[in-house]
Order: structure tokens, then sequence, then C-alpha cells
């Protein structure tokens, strides 16, 4: 298990440092600077800004004292917010991330496995068939459209909900989980689906039957146990595309999220924003696929050795 | 179906805890808090490094200047200045601060606090963007530049704690509405220093509950990318005459979930409207859409350095071949006004002079004396930034282009920064152009097009013109200066380095509950006069 855990931190190293030097190149080869306003900033000023930033030594320089830098946990400060560190921003968004994330999670898994277990139960039956559909129908259809569809729904026809917002006023957090949650609950009612359908076969499941067991113990003690692997398995790269994943929704809902920093840096070219983001959400996908291995080898004896 | 079911189940669960509530707008009422749709998000709070829009309606609740605007003109009223004499020859001012106007840490605002803020907003390694507000100061640009070091030379000086002068090196009419704008207000020195240097860009001075302002409003919370509160100041000098309790600026850059929050009852007032919503909420809700005119001009850059463009009439032909009344009626439709001229006409009755006349004829004709036929006018490329309304008068001009003149247009829709870059760098032909004057003067406007300024950018350069705006700026009376800028725009119109498209309108939604709130050219709300009764 340790040499697991050594070995996938050992390639993590040389794919973080691809991960730096491709956005640094791509960042700085981006037409367009930071420093270009509509009203012009005059050379003067651009020399005393380039040199607070340090853009003036020749790039490979810039690099290396950014690797150095960020080797000591310091990702600068931000061009677009000229008062605040990269650090600083992260720590603002990423515990609203986090949170939407962990809310979408739970909704998908508390939908998607009760509809993935009442499909197996009568597979090929119409208590297969819609749940399916709809699940299908959740994975195509984008949050892009799924948010403010709700959005037009709940919160201007029906008015029940707020349309914005993150924590000001009761409600506002139902509709981004609910439109970030669902293609995730899509996915897990169809994996529960497969799981439970492979051990619901199985003689174990048949002997507990015939123990006289009432169909709830059956399913729920017995078969769920063994049914939910996938779900399990699919947690880890889950939640590291939520993460990664939520700034459509939290744009569509004013959510201040991470998310939306990462996407505004790309826009203003904030250089050090744009690689401290990508930095931080790579250590994320390393760290939660790792995890999911884990978890994964723990259920599996067999993928221990390799 | 029991999917569906257990679906609405579960949302019938978190509906039932929330259920149908007040919206805030209705609380509002009673609260007298203002919920205000702000844009984006504001970079700073600094009144020396910000340039946005957004920065200076926070900073107009935070800070105060010598003077303000009039909420329904544009004519300066007293602020932290009681009352102000004007030397004879127009370049001495002698300013007498309240005695009452005081920070919100309780210290007195002193004119040596003006001359402290001046000198940082001038300091040339602060890298402040607009010190050119301030160039009408004996000396300041040379500090500014860093020809002066020591900045006792500068025109500014205090003569008592409550007693400023200002020294102008030309009578400059317009100075006093300078005054009023956010980056000559004053800044609570031992704050700035507490934090930093005079110099420091960025430093955390600017943060709830370090920030000193002495405007009607104190800094109560500041959540990047979701509220900035503001709340009433008990020690402004005229806090009896605040009536709201606080505003909140909600940064919402997207102009239809602002659309969604002001339906929702979130916010009393829009920075914009959707485009596509602006006919129809003229229809249904005419008393909530405001179409405010702005002092401000949707125009043309063109490169002059490119041939054929080099020749003015060629620039005349494309002017001429634009139908402006409907690009305005048929493509903007935002209740603009077409424009002919580069300043807005009126601010202080400035009436420039209009000679662009719509003429595909004569367009043509002018094409054939300039010696351009289509062989030689390859297809050009004309530049914009995304969105949706530059796109539509991008292709608006490209048809009118090709119908009237037979030219052949390539549209080039690039991201912000890129777009703001290769006009820097003169890598374009056409590109489109807004600006939204700083003060209600046309100096705002036609000091732009002077030689080599950082915002020409269209290589055009002219010494008449050039020498027109310096006489303008030496001129003692209003009169004789309105004289020089109306001929220095005629020399504008007539060369065409910018073609002037239409005047801007503000578009903006507004909650009926919100008085005392006056449309005017600078789209300037002073927050005292505000109020929400129903």
């Amino acid at each position: 298990m340790i040499s697991l855990i050594l070995r996938r931190l050992g390639t993590a190293i040389p794919v973080l440092l691809a991960v730096i030097t491709l956005t640094f190149v791509m960042v700085h080869s981006a037409p367009g600077g930071p420093f270009d306003e509509e009203k012009a900033v005059s050379p003067e000023v651009l020399v005393k800004l380039n040199e607070r930033y340090n853009l003036n030594e020749p790039l490979v320089v810039q690099y290396f004292d950014y690797l150095g830098n960020v080797l000591q946990g310091d990702f600068g400060p931000s061009f677009r917010y000229p008062s605040r560190s990269v650090t600083e921003l992260i720590s603002i968004g990423l515990p609203i991330t986090f949170e939407l994330a962990l809310y979408a999670i739970l909704f998908a898994l508390m939908l998607g496995i009760i509809a993935g277990v009442i499909s197996s139960l009568r597979p090929n039956t119409a208590y297969d068939y819609v749940p399916m559909t709809i699940a299908m129908a959740g994975i195509c259809i984008p949050s892009i459209v799924l948010g403010p569809s709700l959005t037009l729904i709940f919160g201007i026809q029906l008015n029940w909900l707020p349309v914005t917002g993150w924590g000001d006023i009761p409600g506002d957090k139902v509709l981004p989980t609910i439109t970030l949650g669902t293609a995730y609950a899509a996915y897990c009612a169809r994996l529960t689906r497969g799981g439970m359908l492979e051990i619901l076969n199985q003689d174990f499941i048949r002997t507990a039957r015939a123990k006289g067991l009432s169909e709830f113990r059956v399913v729920v003690v017995h078969a769920l146990r063994g049914g939910l692997t996938p779900v399990i398995a699919f947690l880890g790269p889950a939640m590291a595309g939520l993460l990664a994943g939520s700034f459509v929704v939290e744009t569509i809902f004013g959510i201040p999220g991470l998310g939306r920093f990462y996407v505004e840096a790309a826009f203003n070219r904030d250089y050090t924003m744009i690689l401290g983001t990508s930095i931080f959400f790579s250590c994320l996908i390393i760290s939660f696929n790792l995890l999911s291995d884990l978890v994964a080898a723990s259920l599996n004896p067999k993928l221990r050795d390799q | 179906m029991k999917k569906i079911n257990i679906a609405s189940l579960l949302l019938l669960v978190f509906l039932s805890a929330c259920g149908e509530s007040e919206s805030k707008v209705d609380s509002a009422l009673t609260e007298q808090v203002l919920y205000f749709g702000n844009g984006t998000e504001p970079k700073d709070l600094d009144p020396h490094t910000v340039t946005g829009v957004p920065e200076s309606h926070i900073l107009m609740a935070l800070l105060e200047g010598l003077v303000m605007r009039h909420p329904e003109g544009l004519d300066p009223l007293p602020a932290v200045a009681e009352s102000w004499t004007i030397s004879e020859d127009g370049k001495t001012y002698i300013f007498t601060l309240r005695e009452n106007a005081i920070w919100s840490n309780g210290d007195q605002v002193t004119a040596s606090d003006f001359v402290w803020a001046w000198e940082r907003m001038l300091t040339p390694s602060l890298g402040s963007k607009y010190p050119d507000m301030l160039y009408d100061v004996v000396n300041a640009e040379e500090f500014n530049k860093g020809i002066i070091k020591d900045f006792s030379k500068v025109g500014v000086k205090s003569l008592g704690t409550k007693i400023l002068s200002v020294r102008l090196k030309n009578p400059a009419p317009y100075f006093l509405g300078l005054l009023a704008h956010y980056t000559t207000r004053p800044v609570h020195r031992p704050t700035i220093e507490k934090f930093g240097e005079i110099d420091t860009i960025g430093s955390k001075w600017t943060r709830p509950g370090n920030f000193v302002g002495n405007g009607p409003f104190t800094l109560e919370d500041w959540q990047l990318n979701k509220v900035l509160k503001v709340k009433k100041n008990p020690l402004y000098w005229d806090a009896d005459k605040v009536r709201l309790n606080g505003i909140h600026f909600f940064p919402v850059d997207n102009a239809t979930r602002e659309d969604l929050m002001f339906r929702n009852g979130q916010l009393h007032v829009t920075s914009t409207v959707p485009l596509e919503k602006i006919e129809v909420y003229s229809k249904q809700y005419p008393d909530l859409i405001h179409i405010d005119p702005y002092f401000g001009t949707y125009y043309l850059r063109v490169n002059v350095k490119k041939a054929p463009f080099d020749n003015k009439l060629v620039r005349k032909a494309l002017s001429l071949s634009i139908n402006r009344k409907e690009i305005v009626e048929k493509v903007a439709k935002g209740g603009q006004i077409p424009a002919f001229s580069f300043t807005p006409p009126d601010p202080n009755s400035y009436f420039p002079p209009t000679t662009l006349e719509y003429d595909p004829v004569l367009a043509q004709s002018l094409l054939k004396e300039a010696g351009v036929s289509q062989e030689k006018l390859p297809a050009f490329e004309y530049l914009y930034n995304t969105s949706e309304g530059h796109q539509k008068l991008a292709q608006a001009f490209q048809q009118m282009w090709k119908q009237n003149l037979n030219i052949d247009v390539e549209l080039a829709n690039t991201d912000w920064k890129v777009y703001l870059s290769r006009q820097n760098i003169g890598d374009y032909t056409i590109a489109r152009a807004g600006w939204i004057g700083d003060y209600p003067d046309p100096k705002t406007f036609l000091d732009m097009m002077v030689s080599d300024r950082g915002n020409n950018q269209t290589g055009w350069s002219n010494y008449e013109y050039d020498n027109l705006l310096i006489k303008a700026a030496q001129s003692p009376s209003q009169e004789e200066r309105f004289k020089h800028f109306y001929k220095a725009e005629q020399i504008l119109m007539d060369e065409l380095p910018i073609i002037p498209i239409y005047t801007y309108t503000r578009v903006y939604m507004l909650n009926q509950d919100v008085k005392g709130w006056s449309p005017n050219l600078l789209d300037s709300h002073p927050y005292q006069f505000v109020y929400l009764e129903r």
C-alpha cells in the first residue's frame, strides 16, 4: 500500500512540472497582457508595473523565479486584484466551491442510488426504462441549459427560490446544487444499476432469499454493499470533476467560488492567478485520483500488489 | 415513475424550508438599504490606482472631495470645501474646508490631507492611472514625470488646517468639475502609512476594518465576487441628510443574471439591460426601464498609417456611407442619438459642428476622387471585442460599406485584452471604440486626439489641432475656449481619424421605490440624496 502511494506521488511531480511549464508558456504567449486597459497606461507607469510584477526580466528568468516562489508556497500577487495574493483568492474561493461540490455529490448519490436500485430490481420493465431514460437525459443536458431553465421556472415563474447568491437568502443553494449534481446523479444511477444487476444474479443473493429474508434486507444489506463498488470508484474522479468543473454553475448563479476566479483570470491575463489556480487544481485532481485508487485497492486485494 | 415522485418530494422538502418569502426589495423599505447592481468586481478601492465605473460608484459612497456634482445638473456643489474663491485671472483657487468635515475615525479632514493625497497621486512610482486630472496645477505634470523631485514646488499648499490654495498654470474653467472626480479626493494618510509607503500599490489599507474615509458611508464588508456593503457614516458632516442606512453593491457582470435578480426583487438598480430585452421592456415596463443620455461616444478608430486610409477622402467616404439613423433605430435600439461629432453635444452648452450626414452618392464620388477602386482596395479588417452588441453593429457597417461602396470587410472578433493590445501597437485597420467623458467638458474627449496621446492610437497627428487645444487651455473665458474647441472639432471631423457613430445612452432598470435619483449626463447619483419609499 505504501509503495503504491509512493509510486503515485513519484509520477505526480513530473505531471505537476509539466502543468506549470505548459501553463507558464501558454499564458505568456497569449496576445494581450494584464496591463492592456481601455484608458491607455503611460509608458512610465508601464515600466513601474512591469517592475513590480517582475515582468521586465527575460522569460526564462521569470520562469525559474516563479518555480522558486511556488516551491516556497508563494503564488505571488494577483494582477486583477492588486491588493490580494493568489493564495488569499484561492482560500476565499475554495471553501465555497468545495461546499457546492459536496452538496452536489450528496444530491447525486441520494438520487442516483435510489433510482439505480429501483431500475435494477425490475430490469427491462417500465420501472427500469423510465428512470434510465431520465438519467440519460440528465447526462445529456448541459448545466448551461439546465441552470437557466430551473431559474426561470422556480425563480421567476413560481417565485419559490432565489435566482442568485450563496448563503445570503435561505434556499439560494438549492438550484445550484441541483444544476451541478444532476449529471452526476444520472451517472450514479447508471453505475448503481449496473453494479446491482451483477450482484443480484449471484448465488449468495439466492441463498439470502432462500433463507426467507425480506426483500428489503436482501437488497439493502446484502446486495448494496457489493453493488455500489463502481459508484465508490467513481467518487474520486467525480469530486475532482465537480471542483474543477463548477465554474459554469458558479457563473450562472453568481457564486463567488474558485471556478469563477479561474475563468476570469484567463480573460484578465492575470498570469499569477491562472498559474496558481492551474497548479492548485492539478494537485487536487491528483490527490482525488490517488484517494479513489486507495479506496479501490482496499476493497479489492488484487490491486494492492500491483 | 418513482424517480419523478422522489425528485419532486425532495424538492418539496427543500422548498418547505424556505417558502415564499418577502423579497429583498420589499424588506429594504424599512431597512433603507439600496441594492445596487454594480457590473464587475472592483479591482481595489484606492482612488489613485483604480479606473473603472464600478469602483467610482463605491468611492462616491466612501470618499468625498472638495466639491461634488449636483445630482440633477453637473454644476459643482460644496462638499468638503464649504466655499471657495477664484482669483480674477482664474488661476488661483482658495478653498475653505468645513470645520465639521471629519474622517470616519474622528480625525479632522485638513488641507494638508489634500496636499498629501495629491502628492501621492502624482508620485511617479505609485503609477496612478489618472495623474493628468491634476496636470492643470502648477508643476504637477513635471512632478509626475520626474522632472521635479520636490513636491513643495507643486501649486497646492495648505494655508492653515482648513484652508487650501491651488495654483493653476492656465485658467481652467472646468477645474471644479475635476475636483468631483474620485481620483482627486483625499485619502487618510496615517492609515495608508500604517500599511505601507506613499507609493505602495495594493496594500491592505482598503480592507474593511482598515479603510478610513470621509464620505457619507463607511466600508462594512467586502466579499469578493459576492457583495460589498457600506453603511451610513454617523460622523459625516451632513449625516442628518443621509436617509439610506446602507448600500450593497453586487458585482454582477452577466446581464442576463442581473436581469433575473432584478425581476426576483434582489436589486433596486441594474448596471445594464440585456440587449434583446430593451425593446420589450420599453413597452412592458416603461416605468422601470431608464434610458438616460450619457456623456460618451461610440466611434470607429481608423489606422491612418495604413493605405488607403491615410487618405482622408477614403475615411470620409467610409463615414458618409454609414446610415447612423438606421444604426441606432434598427441595430443598437437603446435610444442612442446619432453622433456627428466626437464630443457629445451640450456639456455646459457646447454644441460641436455637425457635417457628416448620410450621403452614399457623395461617398462614392469621394472614393473615385481618391483614386481608390475595387482592385486597389483589398478586403480590410474590422476589429471588435467579443460582445453581441458590437457584433451586430459590425455586421451593419459591413453591409452598409458593401452596399454603398462595394468594399469587402472582414470581421475580426477578439477577446478584450487582445483587442486592446492590437490597438495599442497599431496592429489594426479599423476598430470599434467607445469613450465616456470623465468630467463635463469637451476637453475630456478632444484631448485624446492630440498627437501621441496614449489613447489616440490612430497614428493621426495634426499640428493645427494640437495648437488649438493649447490655445483653448490658455483661454481665460469659457466662450473663447469653446471657440477653439469648435475649430479643433471641425478639423477632427474633416480629417476623420475617428468616425463617430452614436452618443451612448445609459440603459438600466430602476425600482420605483428609489427616490431622489435624477438622470444626468455623467450617470452620477450622490447617495445622500437617494432614499426608498413606496
